[in-house]
């Protein structure tokens, strides 16, 4: 019997999540394949040393050989023991559009993967599995290409300028009106690098005697904009809202750490898909804490926007909720939109000041004058402007693809994380030589995957993350799944031993939040 | 054909190690290193398996044998 209440009815829709614990024997094993490694890094390092191997990676120069050594640490030893090992599942070059099916030019390595040539050959028709291309507007031919091609006609590639001085075009005006309309805000600004946009704009809001209160998984950039600020940072552990709440309270009732006096500003930094584990954040349950302490809600829609929600609106419109209640919506052009870019959207005051006092806007060079007209399109798609339904079409797609690929990958057995509704799908993997047998198996199949390991992810927690696209038809979708279903077999993949419930909302334990049935 | 699944299903088996002990990332030279290595110890604890055990197994089992035979032969003569 499945329980009834979603937390005190704050929850419209039943929150399916599960992050499955890791089976010992894996853990056990994985630790044991690691130990291996680093006893045969440590040989080739003392081999490197004593000049009885040819050294090919960076090293210090004679002279400064007495100096403080600079690629001692761990990081470094990974990069030159492990992870040039397996580097051939990265930085694949593609020389096509990054659609549903892309081309590879193909390289080999003959001394194991130190250097590269190409053979010449360009492997056609790759699925791809990887690409952020939720709505598929990554796209060769078709209406958002005809406008951008006419509007690089018409203003050209380059700005040449930033967007106080003279880089701000009449398309960026359109732009932002567009986006805030969107959106369902009072106004919006544009930025040419979604990056930027979170590390330039985070340090204009907030400053010292601030508090940030992060989650555990946040991006690069937002920890990047987080720690220039200068404010104090907490971090809360990933989706927990207890653990929220715990450390409101005591910025509350303690305020700062020696003067005690009461915060300036609070703000919580969230994002609304968290790229590497397919979970989504508990908005409703964050806005009830925010608006109970009073303080600021930063959320980060980088891979959400456009792929959650009935109209593509994301994980505001996917929960029901008001977007006045959210104080600065962020989000990226780069996934859904197929362009370059991110945004900011709030409150008219909030967005003047921004244009004032953001770094990205005084420094960095706007947004690209094609780049824009292809967000334009594609948002006026979405949102059914442009008189066709394909945009509503692709949305749901998106969603059936989603919840089809998720089913049948558990059915195999599979460990997915992740939410029901999320379109990033990992794979866990968890075993180094794993990582780089399935990137090679599947290329052999001709599926392009991204595998990620440390130190993107915890050491043992490697995985294969798949990123749906409206665009993959359902054959495509099959193909694949037959494909994984193989080199699951082959490579022992399908680590899963239980049948899943819905996330059961109970007391905090601090012990795991995995919810099944044994 | 029994001996072709056989036959596939050892090389199955022999991937799975290389995937689980990383061989599978490692150069023809370190494989050769890291499978003699293994091969040794492999060999070296069977071969004192192959010395010590029966002796083991066979003084264990007198000792057994003694303290149970050794108990019965107490009580009879109490009886007596």
């Amino acid at each position: 019997i499945n329980h009834i209440v979603h937390n005190g009815g704050l929850y419209k829709r039943p929150f399916n999540e599960d992050f499955e614990e890791t089976p010992m024997l894996v853990a056990v094993l994985t630790y044991v394949g690691y130990g291996v490694l680093t006893l045969f890094g440590y040989l080739r390092d003392f081999m490197r040393q004593w000049k009885i191997e040819k050294c090919q990676n960076a090293t210090e120069r004679e002279e400064q050989k007495d100096f403080v050594p600079l690629y001692q640490d761990f990081e470094n030893f990974y990069n030159r023991n492990l992870y040039m090992r397996i580097r051939d599942s990265w930085n694949r070059p593609i020389c096509s559009v990054p659609g549903a099916k892309v081309d590879m030019m193909e390289r080999v390595s003959h001394d194991y993967n130190w250097t590269f040539t190409y053979t010449g050959r360009v492997i056609k028709d790759i699925i791809n599995m990887g690409s952020y291309n939720y709505l598929g507007f990554a796209q060769k031919a078709g209406t958002c290409q005809e406008a951008a091609a006419k509007v690089l006609s018409q203003y050209g590639a380059g700005v040449c300028s930033t967007r106080q001085e003279m880089g701000n075009l009449d398309k960026h005006e359109e732009l932002e009106k567009l986006v805030a309309r969107f959106l369902g805000v009072e106004s919006a600004m544009a930025y040419g690098m979604g990056f930027a946009t979170n590390s330039m704009n985070i340090p204009a809001l907030v400053g010292k005697g601030c508090l940030i209160l992060s989650d555990e998984l946040n991006h690069a950039s937002l920890v990047l904009g987080a720690r220039l600020s200068g404010a104090t940072i907490r971090i809360f552990k990933h989706n927990n809202m207890q653990s929220l709440e715990k450390l409101l309270k005591d910025a509350i009732v303690h305020g700062q750490p020696r003067t005690r006096r009461p915060w300036k500003k609070i703000l919580i930094l969230v994002e609304g898909i968290y790229s590497m584990e397919g979970s989504i954040v508990r908005l409703p349950e964050v806005i009830a804490l925010k608006k109970k302490y009073k303080s600021y809600l930063y959320l980060d829609e980088a891979h959400s926007i456009g792929a959650l929600g009935p109209t593509g609106r994301g994980v505001v419109e996917y929960f029901g909720l008001s977007p006045e209640d959210v104080d600065v919506m962020m989000g990226t052009f780069t996934k859904s939109f197929g362009a370059a870019g991110g945004y900011i959207g709030g409150k008219k005051e909030l967005i003047d000041y921004l244009r004032t006092y953001s770094h990205s806007a005084v420094y960095a060079t706007s947004l690209s004058p094609p780049v824009v007209e292809q967000i334009i399109t594609s948002m006026k798609c979405i949102m059914g402007e442009d008189g066709t339904t394909v945009g509503k079409a692709r949305v749901q797609q998106l969603a059936e693809n989603t919840r089809y690929f998720r089913r049948r990958l558990k059915e195999m057995g599979f460990i997915i994380y992740g939410n029901e509704d999320s379109p990033v799908v990992p794979l866990m993997l968890y075993m180094p030589a794993k990582i780089g047998a399935f990137g090679r198996e599947m290329l052999k199949r001709n599926i392009g995957v991204v595998v990620v390991g440390f130190p993107a992810t915890p050491i043992i927690e490697s995985r294969a993350r798949f990123c749906l696209s409206a665009a993959h038809t359902k054959e495509m979708l099959d193909t694949a799944l037959k494909e994984i279903n193989e080199v699951g077999d082959l490579l022992q993949l399908k680590y899963s031993r239980h049948r899943l419930v819905p996330l059961l909302d109970r007391p905090f334990d601090e012990t795991t939040y995995e919810e099944t049935e044994d | 054909m029994d001996i072709k699944s056989m036959k596939n299903y050892l090389y199955w088996l022999y991937c799975q190690f290389e995937l689980i002990t990383c061989s599978y990332l490692m150069e023809p030279w370190e494989k050769l290193l890291f499978y003699t290595f293994n091969v040794t110890m492999l060999v070296m604890v069977l071969y004192t398996a192959y010395i010590f055990v029966p002796v083991h197994i066979s003084t264990a089992f007198q000792f057994f044998l003694h303290l149970l035979g050794n108990q019965h032969e107490n009580t009879v003569s109490v009886v007596k």
